[in-house]
């Protein structure tokens, strides 16, 4: 039952981000119109990530324009991460403390803040805080000098755009995304402690104690390291929507758009894949 | 002109190239002599600049073949195509700067890919370049400061960066008022002059056409209707030429 739903919900999502239909798609009903387009996309995207990938491991290198983008998408991003884990910290706090102590359970409060902000809350936060901003960015960036003929002027230049623009930004997303999760799992923590002692007062040393009195590398490693995913998953949807936008600002706007939907949808998908295999291979 | 004799620098052949079920250049066959300026015309969406793009590699054809320097390009590996390409500029309709990047980035860009220059080599290069297009007060403004003129003359420096010897201008005066369009008219013909390129020129501007040509192409529904010099286009009979360069005029 879930693969199709899956499959459904990823072709509405495709159909909505497809440009305009040419020839003979056109004579198509809306629906296989989006079975096409699912495919059409997946095919054109695994081209996209095979380019990227040969271009990935031949020199020159773009070590500078790698080090701009860790800027731009990393650390410019950690504000609103840090945000986006406080108040994540905040809500399962208030709701597990009213919860526990409904079971009588309060004492373990901590150290279900600690594993729900660790091992699920904050990867997936920071994901999708991430998604929002920087998938956005590309695809709007790319897609705009896209339309400018900016690309262009780089291959014409005899430079390969998918190395100088594409390879930079998927790599600074996979490299950021662990730091940025280690980022909303600080602030979750101290401002789950925070919202806590509000309530009923507990110090900082108590908290962090009875809450990393269980946790295990086991807990911590896997699901901090799962975001690497979702950042190649972010990286790669954004530079491909950017890079294939076509039709003025309207599609400049379409590719930010779809980046942002399409990368949060994959980011969803892949997490439950994700969460499994970890349940498997470190039980 | 010696295009008759020497072996063409630039040579098309059977050229089409369809975009669904629009055919925009319906087999084009075309030489450009070494040092020759072409310049093709025609009403908007005529294929004019897809003819630019597909000498470039930007696009491939759907057939036909075009050789520069001798060599078939249609079908080379990207790292051979990379090579010619260093060998050609490329001046944007709206000159394509890097907006993240300034004014003397952008001309350094290439330098900074192809070449082996130090960067103090790079910097006196892009202030040669800059310095040439009467652009060397605004190398640390970024594209958006600029005004469309002195964004072409970047664009003009960029291309030039990598000393081509082939130039293709997609539209160079469009959207210039008359005084910075005569200005960039004379700018190519000084770069003309002084390096001796081989120049194809986009427009439907006929003033510019005039003024930059040796000889003059005019694309109609996909085919090249009539190419000669300026005089051979202005003695033509056919209706739409002399209402193209009358209504241009």
């Amino acid at each position: 039952m879930t693969f199709p739903l899956i499959i459904f919900v990823l072709a509405v999502a495709f159909s909505a981000a497809w440009a305009e239909p040419s020839g003979w798609l056109k004579a198509l009903s809306p629906v296989a119109r989006a079975f096409v387009a699912f495919f059409e996309w997946f095919g054109d995207w695994a081209v996209f990530c095979g380019r990227l990938a040969r271009a990935a491991f031949v020199p020159p290198y773009e070590a500078g324009e790698f080090i701009r983008q860790l800027d731009e998408l990393g650390s410019k991003s950690v504000p609103l991460v840090a945000l986006a884990g406080a108040a994540t910290g905040v809500v399962v706090s208030l709701q597990t403390h009213d919860s526990l102590v409904r079971f009588g359970a309060k004492s373990l409060l901590p150290a279900v803040v600690v594993f729900s902000i660790i091992k699920e809350s904050g990867p997936i936060v920071t994901a999708l805080v991430v998604s929002g901003r920087a998938a956005a960015g590309i695809g709007a960036e790319l897609g705009a000098m896209k339309v400018t003929e900016q690309i262009d002027a780089m291959e014409a230049s005899a430079v390969n755009p998918y190395k100088f623009l594409a390879v930079t930004r998927v790599l600074a997303c996979v490299v950021m995304l662990p730091l940025l999760t280690l980022v909303a799992d600080f602030c979750g923590i101290i401002m789950g402690w925070i919202a806590n002692t509000l309530v009923e007062p507990m110090s900082l040393r108590l908290f962090i104690d009875n809450g990393l009195k269980e946790v295990a590398f086991k807990d911590f490693l896997p699901s901090t390291f799962k975001t690497m995913v979702f950042g190649l998953i972010i990286g790669l949807v954004a530079c491909f929507q950017g890079m294939r936008t076509r039709g003025g600002t309207e599609g400049v706007e379409r590719a930010a758009t779809t980046s942002v939907v399409l990368s949060s949808l994959f980011i969803i998908l892949a997490d439950v894949v994700l969460v499994r295999s970890i349940l498997v291979f470190f039980p | 002109m010696e295009s008759g004799k020497a072996e063409p620098l630039i040579l098309v052949q059977s050229l089409r190239k369809s975009f669904g079920d629009q055919t925009v250049l319906d087999g084009i066959d075309l030489e450009v002599a070494r040092g020759e300026t072409l310049t093709v015309l025609g009403r908007s969406g005529a294929g004019k600049s897809v003819l630019l793009k597909l000498l470039i590699g930007l696009q491939a054809p759907d057939s036909g073949s075009i050789h520069i320097h001798g060599q078939e390009i249609t079908r080379l590996p990207l790292d051979q195509l990379n090579e010619i390409r260093k060998k050609i500029g490329f001046s944007f309709q709206y000159s394509a700067l890097y907006d993240s990047l300034t004014v003397e980035q952008n001309v350094a860009f290439p330098l900074k890919r192809h070449t082996k220059m130090s960067a103090a080599e790079q910097k006196e290069r892009v202030g040669e370049l800059l310095a040439s297009v009467g652009m060397e007060h605004a190398a640390e403004k970024l594209p958006a400061e600029i005004s469309g003129g002195m964004q072409k003359r970047v664009g003009l420096a960029r291309a030039l960066a990598l000393e081509p010897d082939i130039l293709l201008f997609d539209e160079p005066t469009a959207g210039l008022d008359p005084i910075t369009a005569a200005e960039i008219e004379q700018l190519i013909l000084k770069m003309q002059k002084e390096r001796r390129m081989t120049s194809i020129v986009v427009t439907h501007d006929v003033h510019s056409a005039r003024t930059l040509s040796d000889r003059l192409v005019v694309l109609r529904d996909g085919n090249i209707l009539i190419q000669g010099t300026f005089e051979d286009l202005r003695g033509s009979r056919d209706r739409f030429v002399s209402q193209f360069l009358n209504n241009a005029s």
